[in-house]
């Protein structure tokens, strides 16, 4: 049995139990949760080589073969994703002692966040589709408890919203599950790819497939299921908001493609002008939401929507190419999204404010923080020599070779509209004189300096962003093997049930 | 048999889901009872149903000679009534806190963490917007 395979689930189980026994003591239970994350950081790392050196890995869990017990698979695009997971894990981790306090953490905040990372690894691990539901689970009552942890007014109407539409999403997802279970008579991953193809009901196969694109587009934040997320995202504390919007609509994004490049590729010609259509809308509608509103976290998290939308428009166009660009597309904004929640914490901490009109005069008292924005700012709308200009560049590119030139054109407007409100947020929060110059009774207020533990995880993402961008063949080579995968199933069928 | 079922999955999806409409936290929680039941029905319905045995093989042999009931959904229906239940335990804790904190049920009257909206916000109840502000500072 492959060991490094299950540690990316167990390592964060076994540090949430270690912390959860030290959550009276704060020193310990960081250090403890930090050395965890660098664990799994280590372990993810470990499996991405090897997955890189010798091609998918698989673990039949209690050594049941593959159609009967549960398999767990780490193909390319499972191990870049849990790379970045414990990339921003560890970022988080180190990111937390600077901004969570005692209360929190007598509250469980390491346990909980240690269960989230456990709960997406085994989502982007699990080879079977009901241990994939399970592990949703895992991760979204995790996300329920870290959301309302501070007990706060705000948290609790953020919260709510965003437990009864998970929730929603979720009895969504177990219903596909019952109807597809009900007409293949399977549950594993590979399984289902084989049998759906001697399925002769191409309507009630639609039927399945819209309601998993419906439980996963509302996890995805897609149009027009989007609605909780602005609402939710920006309450808790920024370390919360960070690693929710680096991971979890992800997993959303990750599931949608694991499905729709494996199991219902029956009917292209449909499922995936659905998901071209909702992608194109998601796009438009993120970063038109984010244009009209003035609070730095909720800018960024109509930002996700919009980005989620580049995503699917990768899965949508499903060519090798455009798929590579949507994995490519995943890296870069996981690192870049969770970096600028972490910067509007610095951001907040010093002016005291996550309001634009309060902010002001970064640029002036703390350049390098003006510098560590500037480059995910920047990435995120696309500029090169950034990360996300590569990644806008692989799709546009693939929607052009299919000559689905609105689509292009659309994501070409999109990251232009993305560029005027990442310049709204440097305008008002970095070269604006800040607001407090002209009250006098703030003049003599000290200013909170960013504290080591902010700037470091900080510092250590935009430094990620930066290589991605400057050197971005390697990463693209890894992103076009993942894509190679999705195009060809029989690939990842073979290793899961053995070559026949 | 198997249409009947499914016909009550239907009757109950649709009655939970006029509940979890309403706007109300606790429509929404006995909404959401509901609707784990419809769904956990369905997996049970996609099971088939046979007037046949249990799973169990008889004693010696190595294969079941005559024909079976399907154990899986079951194992599938007890599972997710056990996540189901953990997480409603889970949204009755949170919905009374948000009552007690809140002090409403009705979901349209939560605007907290929502963007203030310009006139109508400020006329209606200027008091939740300015707070939502002082929090967030």
């Amino acid at each position: 049995m492959n060991a490094l395979l299950v540690s990316p689930i167990i390592l964060p189980l076994i540090t949430a139990a270690i912390t959860l026994g030290f959550r009276n003591y704060p020193a310990r239970s960081n250090l403890i949760s930090l050395l965890g994350s660098l664990l799994q950081l280590l372990a993810c790392a470990m499996l991405f080589i090897q997955v890189i050196e010798k091609g998918i890995q698989v673990v039949q869990v209690g050594n049941w073969p593959a159609p009967f017990g549960i398999t767990l698979a780490a193909d390319h695009l499972s191990a870049i994703l849990l790379l970045v997971t414990a990339i921003l894990g560890f970022a988080v981790t180190l990111y937390s002692r600077a901004e969570i306090d005692t209360e929190l953490l007598r509250s469980g905040y390491h346990p909980l966040l240690n269960i989230l990372l456990a709960g997406v690894c085994g989502a982007f691990l699990t080879g079977d589709l009901f241990n994939l539901y399970v592990w949703f689970e895992v991760m979204l009552m995790a996300s329920f408890g870290l959301l309302v942890l501070p007990q706060e007014k705000k948290q609790f109407d953020g919260g709510v919203k965003y437990v009864m539409i998970n929730l929603f999403s979720t009895l969504l997802f177990i219903t596909g599950i019952g109807l597809l279970y009900g007409s293949t008579g399977t549950l594993n991953l590979a399984d289902l790819h084989l049998a759906i193809q001697e399925m002769n009901s191409p309507g009630l196969l639609a039927a399945i497939a819209a309601i998993f694109l419906t439980a996963f587009g509302i996890k995805a934040g897609m149009f027009p299921l989007f609605f909780w997320l602005p609402v939710s995202y920006p309450t808790p504390p920024v370390a919360i908001s960070a690693i929710l919007a680096g991971l979890l609509t992800k997993v959303g994004v990750y599931a949608l493609i694991r499905l729709f490049t494996l199991v219902f590729i029956f009917n292209l010609s449909y499922t995936h002008g659905l998901l071209l259509v909702g992608a194109v809308a998601t796009m438009i509608s993120g970063v038109l939401g984010a244009a009209a509103y003035e609070e730095f976290r909720r800018i960024l998290s109509f930002h996700i929507i919009s980005q989620v939308g580049y995503m699917i428009l990768g899965l949508a166009l499903f060519t090798p190419l455009a798929l590579a660009g949507a994995v490519f597309y995943l890296l870069h904004h996981m690192i870049v999204k969770a970096n600028l929640f972490l910067i509007s914490g610095i951001a907040a901490r010093i002016s005291g404010s996550f309001e634009l009109k309060e902010l002001g005069g970064l640029y002036k008292s703390h350049y390098f923080l003006a510098l560590l924005f500037f480059i995910p700012a920047f990435s995120l709308a696309g500029f090169p020599p950034f990360s996300g200009f590569w990644a806008k560049l692989i799709l546009v590119r693939a929607g052009l070779e299919v000559q689905a030139y609105g689509a292009a054109t659309a994501a070409v407007i999109v990251g232009l509209l993305t560029t005027y409100s990442m310049t709204k947020i440097w305008k008002e929060a970095f070269w604006k004189p800040s607001p407090r110059e002209k009250d006098e009774r703030e003049k003599g207020r000290a200013v909170e300096a960013p504290n080591i533990w902010m700037l470091l995880p900080v510092s250590l993402l935009a430094g990620l962003t930066l290589l991605i961008g400057l050197v971005p063949s390697p990463f693209l080579a890894v992103a076009e093997k993942a894509a190679h995968e999705l195009t060809h199933p029989e690939i990842y069928v073979n290793a899961v049930l053995g070559a026949k | 048999m198997e249409t009947v079922l499914a016909f009550l999955c239907g009757i109950i999806a649709a009655a939970s889901i006029y509940l979890m409409l309403s706007g109300n936290l606790i429509r929404f929680i006995f909404g959401l009872v509901l609707a784990t039941n419809a769904v956990n029905l369905l997996i049970f319905v996609s099971g088939r149903l046979f007037p046949t045995r249990p799973p169990l093989i008889a004693e010696g042999a190595k294969v079941a000679t005559k024909p079976l009931a399907n154990a899986l959904p079951q194992a599938l229906i007890l599972t997710a009534i056990v996540i189901g239940f953990a997480l409603l335990s889970f949204v009755f804790i949170l919905f009374y806190r948000t009552y007690q904190c809140l002090q409403t049920v009705d979901t349209e009257s939560m605007r907290v963490a929502e963007p203030p909206e310009e006139e109508e916000n400020t006329a209606k109840d200027p008091g939740s917007t300015s707070s939502a502000q002082e929090e967030a500072k």
